[in-house]
Parts: C-alpha cells; structure tokens; sequence
C-alpha cells in the first residue's frame, strides 16, 4: 500500500475543461490513475476529453463513485471548489491553485471543521503514490515505486528528492506535496503520521522551508512518537529576514522562522538534517545502510 | 503588500478607529501650511519610509510652530533615512506626515495576523508598547496577551475586554478599545490585511485611546479585489530590478552577491542560493521563473539578471519534469544571443529530451556549462564566478 492515493482510487478533477486541469487530467491518466470525471459549473452534461463534466462535486460523487478531488481552479474561486468538495464528503482533495487569498482559506478551514474531507494544499504540486495514482502536477516519469516518502513544502524541490531517490534505486511509496501557504490542510505532521502507519514506507524525507513555526512542531512530534528515520532539509539558509521568498508563507519576520532554528529542532529531534539540497537522497541512503 | 504609515491611518480610521488628526506633505511648503491648518501648540513631523525604527535614525521630530515644521520637513525631505530595519544604504524620505502632537499617559501594543499552526487570526496585545515587541516577547514573554480569535464569530467583546484589562485599562478607555478592537479585525478581514500592527497605541491624559503609529501590510494574493489599495503602492520604496521584474510576474529578489540565478519554483530557488553558499560563493538574487519557465518567461528573467552589473556568472536550475529540455535549450540559446549575454553560464536541467537540449547548448558556440547535479552546478559556478 501507499498513502493517500492508490490503484483503487478514483479521481475527479475540478476545473477539468480549463487548460491546466485538462492537461494534468491526461498525465494523470496516462500515469494509470482512475480518472473518473471533471466538474465545470454550468457544462454539466457534456463530455470533455471524453471524461464526463458535471456541474456540482455532488453530482460527480453520486454519478461516478469518485474518491478524490483535484483542483485546478482559479485563485479567486478556489475556497469556494474546496468548500464544495468538502460539502459532497470526498474523503481526499489536493489543490494545486496558487494565491489564494488567506481571508478566503480562513472561511474554508471554518467550513471544513468537522468535515471528514482530507485537504492537501493549496499552493503544492500534489500527491502521488509511485507507479499506482497522482493528482496533481508531479511528473510521473521521474518516480519509481520503493521504499521512502516525502512531504514537502515545495514543489520543484520535491521533484530533485524524487530524482535523488530513483537515481539511487530507493524509489518513492507517496510523494505529498503540502504547500507553502500559510493555511493549508495537511501539515507535516499529518503527513507523518499517515506514513508511520504505512507498513511500505521505511523512511521519510521531510523538506521545510523558511517562515512559520510548522518545522519545530513536526521536530517534537518525530521525537515523541515517530519512529522510522527521517532526512530533513530546509530551504532558505540564506535568505534574508523580512523578504518573502517566493511562497506567500516563506517569510523570517521578527527574527523567528529562520531555517538555523529548524534544522537545530529537527536534529535535536534525531531528523538527519542536511545543509546541501543535493544531499538528500545519500544521506537516506547511509541511514537506511 | 507593504503601504507607509499615513495610508495605514487612513485606512484604519475609515473603519473607525481613532488616530491623530494629520496630513500628508510632499514638500516642505505642504508641509508648513498642513502645520498651519493642524493649529495647535505642537505637531510632529513623521518620515515616511517602510520601516521601523524611524525615530532613532532622526525620522521623527517635534515642532513648536509651523514655520519649525517646514524647516523640518525640509531637512527630511530627500535625505537618505537609515534605521535598523532599512540596511545599511538607508531609504530615501519622499513624503512626510505632519500630525497634531498629542498628550501621552501611556504606550501600548496592538497587532493583529494570522496564526499558522491555530490557523486563526490572532490578536497580540501589550502595554509593553513603544518598544520592540520583539524584545518585550524574549525577554519578558509575561508582558505579551494574545487571544485567539474565532474564524466563524470574529472577535467577542469578552476577548477584547480580556485584553483591555490585561493592558491595565479600566473605565472609559478599557471600553475605547473594545470598540478599536472591533474596528482592527473588521479593517483586518475586510482589507485582507496580511498585518496590522499599532505601536504604539497610546492612551492619552484626556483618556483617549489612539493609534499613535500603524503597520499595515496586504496580502498580496487579494490585491485583485481592492483596487483602491493596490493604488497605495509606492513603487519608490522598492528595488527598481524587482519593481521591473514583478512587471513581467517574475519573482525576483536582489540580494548583494555575484552568482545570478534562474530557478523554476521558490523553494527550489531558496535551495539553489543555499548550495551556492555552501560551495563558497555569494547569489545575487533569487529568482523564481515559474512552473512553466517559458522562452518568452527566461528572455525576461535574463534581462533582469543583465541589469544587475554584479553578476559574473550566471546558474540556471530548471526542473522541469514535462518541460521539454530541448525547447528550453533553444530558448536559453536565442535569449542569450540576443542580449548579448557574456557572462558564463552554469545550466542544470531536468526534464524530457534532456540530451538533445544539452547538445543543442554545446552547440552553441556560447558559453555554456552542462552539469548533471545541483551539487555539480554550484561548484562550477562558483568556481566561473572568482575566476573572472
């Protein structure tokens, strides 16, 4: 088994007639996942691709038994598409958008709780489970089925990791993109917790970057109760405070969130924390012997 | 998006909350007659720049009449500011705010963001005010309230009371910033204000509660609906390379060193500054292209690069994963033709047709590299960086 996604899955894609959904639609399918259908409010009814469209997340769930949701919608109506996953019980929406507005994820958390909808995102490139199932934009080529996971902030990064990993032949179970937002749905920590209980899952590569505090917390939760070896890395050693580095939550403000507080947590916690990005991969190697 | 104090005050006030009577001057003249309409025994004259710390650095003084305030506003007027948060080049003043001098009891703190891991707004209050809060919050974390706010009701009056009495007020003032509280998280959500920062809020000796100084800052991903604050950008407050970069929706950051960069993807990016250092050398920026990193996207992205005379060598991190290695060869090969680029360029590139796009670079004729690692490229370009 994998985490999240697997060969049992059955994926809708919200935003499927726009360019970009239409376009991960393919790869994902391409890749074997189950692409069951896309959701367009106002095309309902018709077909796209030759996947049918409907109107609400409802209707796709009813009509096609759909697991998962991917979303490919546009910043401002986005809250909105994970709001109405969440409203048809989907068990699983990643969001690939980018910007959307904070005010906005704030009412979607509030409408998520208690909710059973997983969120993964927004603002990340996805989950895939190697060689079975992905939503999101993660090229399936680079990945091969094996052994490690990574969650990740960062998107291209998560591919170098994927990279470092196949080219040393330890491949991937699931790659979980969580974002770089400041409200997203899944944290490291949930992350974690789903691999520790994945049996196929021997390690984890964990890739934070600059900004929050979400680092530190994943560091006390791997020393209280996570077992399996973790190799960590954190983007933005060298940024400079009070700039925001890309990502909407990639920011040192007040002297807090630096990567040297982080990666001194993660090791305390026992996280092999590498400073070079291209380490990765053989630091995993080495512990895993 | 970050705006300067007196639009923060005006934003603020729109909603209600209390802030010196003042006005904005250009010039020194508009700032003696904004004295002149102000009255009163004092006014202060206020640099307006996007940083703290003004006061230390000679951006904040008193004037007993109208004539001292243009004599002031003239010697703030172009000079070049420098604070603790600036850096050591400082800013240059452009505009100040001449406000009423008013009757200080005592200096507070207020602000208001979001907290990640409660995932809620969070208000921040202290009457440690006036200083840095950061210290207040190192060395005396006892001093500094906050009190979660509740995404679905907003602040309750009991929480803002709770705070109120927490920064030893009482009375008429404690019920003054019950209402100003109301009125911060109202501006707070309906501005999409990424921050709101009032320090210090003061409480005068007539017993008023006002912002005295105010930090306010959007969130850049809501602009689109706020067309009136998005006018509020001062473009003289930043970089003109990042300025000219966002024009092209390139996120571009200047930074000090020698090593360009051109990375897709912001973590990515950070990663590609860090491996630079970590090899010895200094990057010049960072410098995040996008998922797509097009030829039209990387002819933009070395223009910016270009204009930055301290590059000596340029590292280009693409992992593209669908992105086709050949087409970004071609269009690396064309942007550097026609720039005229001379500097040596390091590339490192992951994507489909990886070979063909290689041989397409060597083929050339034009200075570049081909590496296979980012481990591979940052020792190279470093090395291409000192040996100029």
């Amino acid at each position: 088994m994998a985490v999240l996604l697997d060969r049992d899955t059955r994926l809708i894609v919200q935003g499927l007639t726009g360019r970009e959904g239409t376009f991960h639609a393919k790869q994902a399918a391409a890749y074997g996942t189950t692409v069951v259908g896309g959701v367009t409010p106002g095309k309902g009814g018709t077909t796209h691709e030759g996947w049918p469209v409907f109107n609400s997340v409802h209707d796709a769930v009813r009509e096609t038994g759909a697991t998962a949701s991917v979303i490919f919608v546009p910043p401002p109506f986005a809250a909105d598409a994970i709001m109405e996953a969440a409203d048809a019980d989907i068990p699983l929406a990643v969001c690939i958008t980018e910007g959307i507005p904070v005010v906005d994820m704030l009412k979607a958390m509030t409408f998520m709780e208690g909710r059973p909808m997983r969120l993964v995102g927004p603002n990340c490139p996805g989950v895939i489970s190697a060689g079975r199932a992905k939503a999101g934009i993660i090229p399936g080529h680079i990945c091969r089925e094996g052994r490690i996971g990574i969650v990740s902030k960062s998107g291209t990064l998560t591919y170098e990791a994927i990279h470092q990993l196949t080219r040393l032949g330890m491949g991937q179970t699931t790659c979980i993109g969580i974002g770089g937002d400041p409200l997203i749905g899944t944290n490291f920590i949930d992350a974690l917790r789903l691999f520790a209980a994945d049996p196929e899952t021997e390690g984890v590569i964990m890739i934070g970057e600059i900004g929050g505090t979400a680092e530190e917390e994943a560091a006390e939760f791997i020393a209280r109760e996570f077992t399996k070896p973790v190799v960590g890395f954190i983007a933005g050693q060298t940024a400079p405070p009070g700039r925001r580095m890309g990502h909407a939550g990639a920011i040192i403000a007040g002297g807090k969130g630096t990567a040297a507080e982080k990666m001194a947590a993660l090791a305390q916690a026992g996280v092999h924390v590498v400073k070079s990005p291209a380490d990765m991969g053989t630091k995993m190697r080495e512990v895993l012997g | 998006m970050k705006i300067h104090e007196y639009q923060a005050k005006s934003v603020l006030a729109r909603f209600g909350v209390p802030v010196p009577r003042g006005e904005v001057a250009f010039s020194a003249a508009e700032a003696g007659e904004a004295a002149r309409r102000l009255g009163g025994s004092v006014v202060v004259v206020k640099a307006q720049i996007h940083a703290g710390g003004r006061g230390k650095g000679g951006g904040v003084k008193l004037a007993k009449s109208a004539d001292e305030a243009e004599r002031l506003a003239k010697q703030m007027i172009g000079m070049t500011l420098v604070t603790h948060q600036t850096g050591p080049e400082g800013r240059m003043v452009g505009r100040v705010l001449v406000e009423e001098g008013l009757q200080i009891d005592r200096e507070l703190y207020l602000s208001l963001l979001i907290d990640r891991a409660a995932a809620c707004p969070v208000v921040i209050a202290s009457a440690a005010g006036g200083m840095d809060i950061e210290e207040v919050a190192a060395k005396e974390p006892h001093k500094i309230l906050k009190e979660y706010v509740d995404r679905g009701t907003g602040i309750v009056p009991f929480q803002a009371r709770k705070l109120a009495f927490g920064m030893g007020l009482d009375g008429g003032p404690a019920q003054k910033l019950v209402k100003l509280l109301d009125a911060v998280y109202r501006a707070f959500i309906e501005t999409d204000a990424s921050l709101i920062e009032i320090n210090p809020l003061i409480l005068t000796k007539g017993g008023d509660v006002l912002a005295l100084d105010a930090k306010v800052s959007f969130d850049d991903n809501a602009l689109y609906r706020h067309p009136d604050l998005r006018d509020l950008r001062d473009l003289g407050e930043e970089d003109p390379l990042e300025v000219e970069a966002s024009k092209y929706s390139l996120n571009y950051i200047h930074l000090d060193g020698n090593i360009g960069c051109m990375v897709n993807g912001a973590g990515l990016a950070m990663a590609t500054m860090d491996i630079i250092k970590l090899a010895g050398g200094e990057p010049a920026n960072f410098l995040d292209v996008g998922g797509g990193a097009s030829a039209e996207q990387i002819r933009n992205a070395f223009k910016i690069l270009m204009s930055d005379t301290n590059v000596r060598a340029v590292l280009i991190n693409i992992f593209g994963g669908i992105l086709r290695c050949d087409v970004l060869a071609q269009g690396l090969i064309a942007a550097v033709r026609e720039l005229g680029v001379r500097v040596p360029i390091v590339i490192r590139m992951e994507g489909t047709n990886v070979e063909e796009g290689k041989r397409l670079l060597q083929a050339s004729g034009l200075n570049f590299t081909t590496v296979d690692s980012m481990g591979d490229a940052a020792q190279q370009v470093v090395g291409l960086a000192g040996a100029r």
